[in-house]
């Protein structure tokens, strides 16, 4: 089943690229796609045994074996990534939504897109250190078309940015990656985690600071996270809610993978350091944000700042004992599912305000309220959930983490928690100057979104609403996945 | 001679027959297109009599089915033993009969443009490739030598075939320096054989093992003078830096086809005469040659990237691409058995497979290349502009040949470079391992902003671009050639493993 999630849409891009040219058959081809890839995703995730633990649904194929480097085709879910797949369904399905008014190009758009949706499905359930680098890689190739080809402003500069940038952490991965090989003779992911890694062709903290950088470079960690305001501004909106949305999770999910569950030792030594990088990522992002004018950058910015709560939760990594750090690392992966929905529902509600408007500056914005009810309300909604409104899903995610991180890094995270009061901040002014206040007669044309625009709005905040009244469906599944990785031997 | 040595050299002799026969003919023939379909049909002769070579030398029908245990398979001395047919020589006879054969079949269209001298274009390019066959099995240094020769000096003539300023030009610059790198090259081996008394590269080892010792590298001036002149000579070859400064004029003005070959048969018998001569005679001498490569290696990527950035012209471009994957495959001699945990190494093996995948992304470039060439006349990046509407498919396979020079999944330059940058980390030689990835990064912008042209930036004029059928049929080989090697790699790696064992004195 896991493959079939996975390489589904890789598929179908074959099929299209190769047979289909009428641009209504490809959007249908593609919605199909994405309908049953969201709903595989939902079985992947229900199909999770929580009560059992472990990795589940495994899939593994040995390639002929060849002479020293012998990598497999393993595929596995556990209680940390079964989420993030149903996250990955679930945006795929949205950002399609969300492309259906491409006139340009249709053909290709899609077809990058369906490959774009194979390799993040694949890199959170690859359990073969090559095959997990192999479609880390593979995302780039068809994120650089999508940003360069249908994006806006200086979109060539920022796709080269984001490319070159990727590339270079990734870079530092592949060293990583080999120097684990030949001291542990696999590239099984599985038995990474359980085997002893004193042993290492170059220094235990070189390998750790080596997988570091590359996850860091797509969390965003300030200070590599420059590439992420161009890249999210330019690319075209549902390419912004995969970014946003998925992309950016394949890091905190590296980090928690392989860094976290690799080298707890390196990782317990390196906690504070990266507390503290976690507090400058949200207290510096959400300084940022409160000056930006370009709607879409603020939402960028605020990426940053929210991803710091996960890096956040990751820290806590340095407690004593597993017991602090499983609520630390349970809500560093809760937020990162509650921060894909919400921002991939920011992103999606900024692109419909761009469409209809024209416009992304907030001073020019204001009064659509009035103009646009369904957006505006559900605009409200996921506004709230990005500020930690009680009843919505941040607020579930950002309390577990500061819950977890608190008795671990006090004054850290007592910092952190000043972010919270930013993020009102930004958030509370941007929602008036862009839907209340005086309606202008700029906007008094502006229609309201249609059937098909609405789709995508309804199923992220229905996620949003259902985590944050609820938050029990997943933080169970995510708490196994967090104390098997604080429980392994070392 | 007898004749089992005919039987052993029947690939050379069939070949040099066909060379001959193509000089004859081309006397006769009014039709020189008859020649490219001769020349094509009569290298299947070569090919059918290097596969029965391997199945002799592995046991019959090794090449079908693996054999049970590892062993380095059998080495037949041929010839006074100054060549051996063993997997090694017969791995890179393979590789350079289907590179002169997709060469040939590409440049069509070229020898159909030339008024003169189409049939000596077909004869000098066969003889290359006879040298090189040659220098592949060669194990007695004067033999390396002659075959060398002959490998460089039908080259030199074919670069200035177009017969303009700059065709002329790369002419006499390769006739030069391979005239200075090949003086250098003897000068090194006469100092060797001075030494130890032999030209047989086994003597050599021989004299060499346990008779040298002490603090001086490779233990005595002597050899330390013969084995660094040596490597000169076989650096011009490879383009390796520092003796890389032909490379970008030769690249440029020579006609494609032949910097095609050049770029990929010269370079990958330049290894192959490193890798023999490094493994087979100064192998047993305790001494660091792999750390000389692993300098020039970071030497030759970084300078080949960084230049790489500038240039405007798209052959000049691919021409110092070379340059630096010259030093990505140096890695691959750096990673010496000296150095591992284990006393194996993967170096060898690794080189081979990214000789195989090289060979197919380059000629596919180059190829594509020949075909834009041809629609706009001119070889400056951006006049390629728009290529992605005008022809798409040629423009992806352009594309997906430079997202392999990258080293981006799923194709075989990323496979040869996960290999190579293995073999390196296996040989404690990490930071090694970490220049050449760093390296791969800086190298997409250059891959990429030609990527960026084609598909960016409005064409000049919208019609459909056509392009021969010979020199599609060639990209397609190629192009294919990427996907396997980048999605199956291991039938390749497997010939490059038995190869790589033949290797070891």
């Amino acid at each position: 089943m896991l493959t079939a999630t996975v390489f589904l849409p890789l598929v179908s891009a074959v099929i299209i690229v190769l047979w289909i040219r009428n641009p209504r058959a490809v959007r249908l081809i593609a919605g199909a796609t994405f309908v049953a890839d969201f709903a595989l995703s939902i079985l992947v995730f229900t199909r999770y045994d929580r009560s059992v633990g472990g990795f589940h649904l495994l899939e593994q194929y040995k390639w002929l074996p060849g002479t020293d480097v012998t990598f497999q085709y393993l595929l596995g879910v556990d209680g940390l990534s079964s989420p993030l797949v149903l996250l990955t369904g679930l945006l795929g399905l949205s950002a399609f939504f969300v492309s259906w008014e491409i006139r340009h190009r249709v053909r290709e758009y899609f077809v990058w897109l369906l490959v774009l949706q194979t390799s993040v499905m694949g890199v959170f359930v690859a359990l073969d250190f090559v095959l997990f680098f192999i479609l880390w890689e593979l995302e780039l190739v068809p994120m650089f078309f999508l940003i360069s080809i249908w994006g806006s402003g200086r979109k060539e500069y920022s796709a080269m940015k984001f490319l070159i940038f990727t590339l270079l952490g990734s870079a530092f991965m592949l060293v990583a990656i080999l120097a684990l090989f030949f001291s542990t003779g696999t590239f099984d992911m599985r038995q990474v985690l359980t085997s002893d890694l004193r042993t290492l062709v170059i220094p235990l903290q070189v390998v750790f600071a080596f997988f570091f950088v590359a996850f860091a470079v797509k969390l965003p960690i300030w200070p590599l996270h420059t590439w992420l305001p161009d890249a999210h501004t330019d690319a075209p909106t549902a390419v912004s809610v995969m970014l946003a949305g998925v992309l950016l999770k394949m890091g905190g999910y590296g980090l928690i993978r392989i860094n976290a569950a690799m080298f707890p030792d390196v990782a317990h030594g390196a906690a504070f350091f990266i507390a503290v990088l976690a507090v400058i990522n949200v207290l510096y992002g959400a300084m940022v944000t409160l000056r930006q004018t370009d709607l879409k950058r603020l939402i960028a910015y605020s990426s940053i700042s929210h991803m710091g709560y996960v890096l956040l939760g990751i820290s806590s990594v340095g407690a004593p004992g597993p017991a602090l750090s499983t609520v630390g690392l349970t809500g560093a992966s809760l937020q990162m599912f509650t921060h894909g929905t919400i921002t991939g529902l920011l992103f999606v509600m900024v692109g419909l305000v761009y469409q209809k408007a024209h416009s992304r500056h907030i001073p020019d914005l204001g009064g659509l309220a009035s103009r646009m009810p369904f957006i505006a309300t559900v605009f409200v909604v996921a506004g709230l959930a990005s500020l930690g409104l009680p009843g919505l899903s941040g607020f579930v995610a950002e309390v577990t983490v500061l819950l977890g991180t608190f008795p671990v890094w006090g004054v850290l995270t007592a910092l952190a928690t000043f972010g919270i009061v930013l993020t009102a901040g930004y958030i509370l002014l941007t929602l008036r100057g862009v839907l209340y206040g005086p309606s202008r007669e700029r906007w008094a044309h502006l229609r309201d979104a249609t059937l098909v625009e609405g789709v995508a709005p309804v199923l992220l905040a229905a996620a949003i609403i259902v985590i944050g009244v609820y938050p029990a469906v997943l933080t169970q599944v995510l708490r196994v996945g967090a104390s098997e990785i604080l429980a392994l031997p070392h | 001679m007898t004749v089992q040595d005919l039987w052993l050299l029947s690939p050379e002799l069939s070949l040099a027959f066909l060379a001959g026969l193509l000089f004859v003919l081309d006397l006769v023939l009014e039709r020189k297109g008859v020649l490219a379909v001769i020349a094509l049909v009569g290298l299947l002769l070569p090919l059918a009599f290097s596969v029965l070579l391997w199945g002799e030398v592995a046991g019959w029908l090794s090449v079908l089915a693996p054999l049970p245990d590892e062993e380095p398979g059998r080495a037949i001395p041929g010839l006074f033993g100054t060549l051996v047919v063993d997997r090694f020589a017969l791995f890179f006879k393979f590789l350079f009969l289907i590179v002169v054969g997709l060469v040939i079949l590409a440049s069509t269209d070229y020898v159909a443009k030339l008024r003169q001298l189409q049939g000596e274009y077909y004869v000098l390019i066969l003889v290359s490739t006879l040298g090189m066959l040659l220098l592949a099995a060669a194990t007695e240094l004067l033999s390396l030598y002659v075959a060398l020769e002959l490998t460089a000096l039908p080259l030199a003539a074919l670069a200035a075939f177009l017969r303009d300023s700059r065709s002329t030009e790369a002419g006499i610059k390769f006739l030069l320096l391979s005239g200075l790198s090949s003086a250098v090259l003897l000068y090194g081996m006469a100092l060797t054989f001075g030494l130890t008394g032999s030209t047989e590269l086994k003597e050599v080892a021989a004299a060499l093992r346990g008779a040298l010792g002490g603090d001086i590298p490779f233990g005595s001036y002597t050899l330390l003078a013969g084995a660094t002149l040596m490597v000169a000579g076989f650096g011009f070859k490879i383009a390796s830096v520092p003796f890389q400064m032909w490379v970008p004029d030769v690249y440029e003005g020579a006609p494609t086809p032949i910097t095609a070959f050049l770029s990929v048969a010269s370079k990958a018998a330049g290894f192959a005469v490193i890798l023999r001569v490094f493994y087979a005679a100064f192998g047993s001498v305790d001494l660091d040659w792999g750390a000389l490569f692993a300098v020039l290696s970071i030497a030759s990527m970084t300078l080949g990237n960084l230049v790489a950035i500038a240039q405007r012209n798209i052959k000049r471009m691919l021409a110092y691409s070379t340059i630096a994957h010259a030093g990505y495959l140096m890695v691959g001699v750096a990673a010496v058995s000296s150095r591992t945990p284990d006393g194996t190494t993967f170096g060898p093996e690794a080189l081979l497979f990214y000789l195989a995948a090289y060979a197919a992304t380059n000629l596919a470039a180059f190829f594509a290349v020949i075909a834009f060439v041809n629609q706009t006349s001119s070889e400056m990046i951006d006049s390629f502009a728009g290529m992605g509407r005008r022809s798409p498919w040629l423009a992806a396979l352009l594309a997906f040949s430079l997202v392999s020079l990258t080293g981006i999944p799923p194709t075989a330059g990323f496979m040869g470079k996960l290999f190579l940058f293995s073999a390196a980390v296996k040989s404690e030689l990490a930071w090694l391992a970490v220049v050449g990835v760093l390296n791969s990064v800086v190298s997409a912008y250059y891959y990429l902003r030609v990527i960026r042209v084609m598909y960016f930036q409005p064409p000049p004029t919208e019609e459909r671009g056509v392009s021969s059928v010979p020199l599609r049929v060639a990209l397609g080989s190629a192009a294919l050639g990427v996907a396997f090697l980048g999605l199956a790699p291991w039938p390749v790696l497997y010939l490059a493993h038995r190869a790589a064992l033949a290797l070891s004195p």
